[in-house]
């Protein structure tokens, strides 16, 4: 077991992990719940967090190789960006179920942060990673357009 | 309310047909939903299930005495410890006895013998999930394998090794209409084709979940992911206690599409947690959910159509076998579904059809959108075109000739009592596809495909399907909903607050919604077979009037004015024609309760009954209607690798009324999504019942790269039979891609091709063969 410490959106959390724990199962018996396995192996991007500042399926990551960083997930508050997020995939209806919505967003929280102005193939590409059964995509891409306009 | 005549006194719709952001939505896209794994419990263990790992195999021994004697688990569980380890899930939700099928029981874990891999033997529970992992691995289990049988039509065969006991076939149905062998003989062209389709995975994104404990007064209490909270009987059933002391509380799902109507986690977590008496939770992997969860039906489906040559339909002849797998489930109902579907959207007047499904020791299926009637779509709308073609005839021509009217009877003798825009939506999805697109090299050919579908709304009539709702007025205006239904993910929650919102005036926000609680909610039914609007969604308005009904009258004493002129919206109720003239809901439901009237109200629907079915041959009403819809594809076809790429999609659907718009448009979206993975890419494969496909990288779905933007048009025959006209649009939408991209890769490369997944191997070796023909 190892002592871990890790930023959390607006806290400083510390915790012992085994050498196997994973970030997302570190974030999820810390409460952060909002942060959901779909596969638990780096196939479905639900668990997409920001470790950082870049988008990586907290799956794929010991919680041990993120002691001393900072993570994002969607609650983060005082985040424009993502609040304009969330609001737009309300509006466009880009969810169904809601279950992948946390990692798409944060998935298009550092797509924006990376390319403020991506085009919809830039937008797919950057979400061919994360999947949706209920959707068909299209109201996500629609969403992420409109931030981009919005931001304008 | 009749004196008032609540759907005449409705003029105007301010919240019913708008694009009106969801509540719920808000809540998910914030994280703040507490999904069925996102919940814990002081004390909570933590479940394991240890599953077969034969496809076809006696038990000779068991042994969980190293497992339970590793430090931190808690219990191990086997057959021999459940009270009723049978149980019965033929007949998922809320009536019993339903006639000709007799229930077919499965097992809850298997006692000394298993059908296929993947089958539940043993339970763990655990202090950490980790040891419960360690935990399996010391379970010690001996085999004695025996023979398999792994493809329908062989274990259909004389002589083939039984799955349970005595013959294979589970179900079998007919059609029968007029006489189809003088039919043929006098048709001037007939088709005959084979077609196959695959086991398809739901793959929805949230694993199956919950956690049970036992609360202080030894209720059995599940928090769970579920599509159907009636399971709890089920449950009831399984532990031998009565139905009273098993409360379901359902969670909004993270998606389900079938995948979670027959029973999931429930008996476990229950088991268990009733045998410890401390709270368990059991969360599947994705890999158990590939290899130890029911999937789609594969069909082999031969069809003969023979037609006159001016194209009208004179007789269809089919022969269905669906692979049930090693356990029954739903097997006889899809197969029904499949059956009454298998005409297609034709009056087609010689009919016969002969439909069985098979027990087989692969994977068993069950439940999946479009519940049989999908499959059939490929074969039947393959069919129209290659005789179209034969006949020298434009397809829209054809089918145009043969669509069931508004009055028609189907194969059934069911009377079609809504309207069918089939003509319409046809030729909307062409119209919608535009301009041919140039081919980009020379070694690509574009080609168009369109296909229609229709699917059934509601549950069967035999079920004498009912849904009850409550609604009640708080002081302040603002309102309460009660109703069983769970919420799948397409904001069946959301329609009962628009429902409720647009007849009682409150503001959409200050509506609360409590569903999908088998003890505090008024029960609705399943949410599954395109049913939850058309039932829950009727239940609510039913109720909603009623109070619409109190607020008017005592707003026209307030007012001094005509019930009749008075409407109620966005917490007002008021004049029409005179914005001077209103009041606060709030004053109204003051006075209305100040005199003894608590201004609630609880409704239940009736959809159409039917007598039990009591015979093979399917006569009469068997759904209480359906929806009809076309989808239209442009594809390029790869012609160096095989590789299919769709490159413009269209669904056209008469909704009836589409409550929310933006929700519909998701359906048409995502279900079109899912028709184009099984159309081009997914299928769950077996090699003598071992599976192949255990994960999302093995068993691809579609992602963001593969699907075009997607058009939606919404057409609104206000002739359904749910709310304000409403037909049902969760099911229909995923039917008709799949043969729409069969039509389509004709349509480019000339090569009909009859089996789905259009991998690139299929298309490429379809492309190979025809080359070398010609």
């Amino acid at each position: 077991m190892k002592e871990i410490t890790v930023q959390i959106n607006d806290e400083r959390i510390t915790g012992l992990v085994k050498s196997s724990t994973t970030l997302l199962q570190f974030l999820r018996d810390k409460g952060f719940t909002e942060v959901k396995k779909g596969c638990g192996e780096g196939e479905c991007g639900a668990c997409t967090v920001l470790l950082n500042g870049k988008a990586v399926t907290s799956c794929l990551v010991l919680a041990v190789q993120a002691d001393g960083s900072e993570v994002v997930t969607v609650k983060k508050k005082d985040d424009q960006l993502l609040e304009t997020l969330k609001e737009a995939f309300v509006k466009h209806e880009a969810l169904q179920c809601g279950f992948c919505t946390p990692g798409i967003i944060m998935t298009a929280r550092w797509l924006l942060s990376e390319n403020p102005k991506p085009n919809r193939e830039e937008i797919r590409d950057a979400l061919s990673g994360n999947l949706c059964r209920c959707t068909g995509y299209l109201k996500i891409i629609d969403a992420i357009e409109y931030v981009t306009r919005a931001e304008r | 309310m009749n004196d008032i005549g609540i759907d005449k006194q409705k003029q105007t719709f301010y919240v019913v047909g708008k694009r009106r952001d969801g509540v719920d939505e808000k809540a998910k896209a914030a994280g703040n939903i507490i999904y069925a794994d996102d919940f814990s419990m002081a004390g909570m263990l933590h479940a394991k299930v240890f599953r077969s790992t034969k496809a076809s195999a006696k038990i000779k021994s068991l042994d969980t005495s190293a497992a339970k004697n590793l430090p931190g688990v808690v219990s191990v569980i086997t057959a021999e410890d459940i009270p009723n380890n049978r149980s019965v899930t033929s007949t998922v939700g809320q009536v019993a006895d339903i006639g000709l099928v007799g229930a077919v029981q499965q097992f809850v874990l298997a006692e000394d013998r298993v059908r296929f891999y993947g089958e539940p033997i043993a339970l763990i529970a655990a202090e950490d999930l980790d040891t419960a992992e360690e935990a399996l691995k010391l379970i010690e289990i001996e085999y004695e394998e025996l023979p398999g049988v792994f493809d329908p039509e062989e274990a259909m065969k004389d002589g083939a090794p039984s799955v349970h006991e005595g013959s294979n076939v589970v179900a079998h149905w007919e059609l029968r209409r007029g006489d189809v062998d003088k039919a043929f003989e006098e048709a001037d062209v007939v088709v005959e084709n084979a077609y196959q389709t695959q086991f398809h995975e739901h793959a929805h994104i949230e694993p199956e979940s919950g956690v049970a404990w036992i609360d202080d007064e030894s209720m059995v209490n599940l928090r769970v992911a579920t599509q159907v909270i009636e399971q709890y009987r089920e449950i009831a059933h399984i532990l031998g206690i009565p139905e009273s002391k098993v409360r379901i509380r359902g969670t909004l799902i993270g998606g389900g599409f079938g995948g979670k109507e027959d029973l999931t986690v429930e008996p476990y977590i229950a088991l268990l947690s009733w045998k410890i008496g401390r709270p368990v939770k059991l969360t599947y992997e994705r890999e158990e959910m590939m290899f130890g969860r029911h999937k789609r039906h594969p069909y082999k489906m031969y069809y003969k159509h023979g037609a006159t040559k001016d194209g009208k339909l004179v007789a269809m002849e089919a022969r269905l076998i669906s692979d049930s797998g090693a356990y029954v489930y739903l097997s006889s109902w899809v197969l029904l579904y499949s059956t009454v579907h298998s005409t297609g959207p034709y009056y087609i007047p010689n009919i016969k059809v002969d439909s069985y499904s098979v027990s087989t020791n692969n994977i068993y299926t069950s439940a999946f959108r479009g519940f049989g009637a999908m499959q059939m779509t490929v074969a039947y709308e393959s069919q129209m075109d290659i005789l179209a073609e034969k006949l020298k005839m434009d397809p829209a021509e054809l089918r145009a000739r043969n669509y069931l009217n508004r009055g028609d009877e189907n194969g059934t003798g069911q009377r079609i009592e809504s309207e069918v825009l089939l003509p319409k939506t046809y030729e909307a999805a062409l119209k919608a596809l535009g301009d041919r697109t140039e081919p980009k090299a020379p070694y690509i050919k574009v080609g168009r495909g369109i296909a229609n579908s229709w699917q059934s709304y509601g549950r069967m009539c035999y079920l004498h399907d009912t849904s009850s709702a409550w609604v009640g007025m708080e002081m302040d205006g603002s309102a309460v909903v009660r109703c069983g239904i769970p919420d799948l993910g397409g904001g069946q929650r959301e329609s009962l607050r628009q429902i409720t919102a647009e007849l009682t005036g409150v503001p959409l926000e200050n509506i609360h919604v409590i569903s999908t609680d088998s003890q505090v909610t008024p029960l609705a039914g399943t949410v599954t077979a395109t049913r939850a609007l058309l039932m829950s969604g009727s239940a609510t308005k039913l109720a909603a009037e009623a109070i619409r009904y109190d607020l008017l009258q005592k707003a026209s004493e307030m007012l001094e004015e005509k019930p009749e002129n008075i409407d109620l919206y966005n917490g007002e109720a008021f004049v029409r024609g005179n914005k001077e003239k209103k009041i606060p809901l709030a004053k109204v439901v003051r006075a209305i309760k100040g005199e003894g009237n608590p201004l609630e109200a609880l409704k239940t629907f009736h959809a159409p009954g039917a007598e039990p079915v009591r015979k093979a041959l399917l006569k009469g009403q068997i759904f209480p209607d359906f929806t009809f819809g076309s989808q239209a594809v442009e594809v390029e076809v790869n012609t160096l690798t095989g590789k299919v790429n769709v490159t413009k999609m269209v669904g056209a659907f008469d909704v009836g009324k589409a409550i929310n718009p933006k929700r519909v448009e998701g359906q048409i979206e995502g279900g079109m999504t899912q028709g184009l993975g099984y159309a081009l890419m997914e299928e769950f494969v077996e090699d003598k019942g071992i599976p192949m496909t255990t994960n999302l990288t093995t068993y691809i779905i579609p992602t963001s790269k593969d699907i075009p933007d997607i058009q939606s048009i919404i057409m609104e025959s206000n002739s359904g039979k749910g709310p304000f006209g409403a037909k049902g649009i969760g099911e229909v939408t995923i039917a008709a891609t799949a043969p729409a991209v069969l039509n389509a890769i004709y349509d480019a490369v000339g090569v009909w091709i009859k089996r789905i997944p259009t991998t690139p191997e299929v298309v490429f070796r379809h492309l190979k063969e025809f080359q070398e023909k010609a």
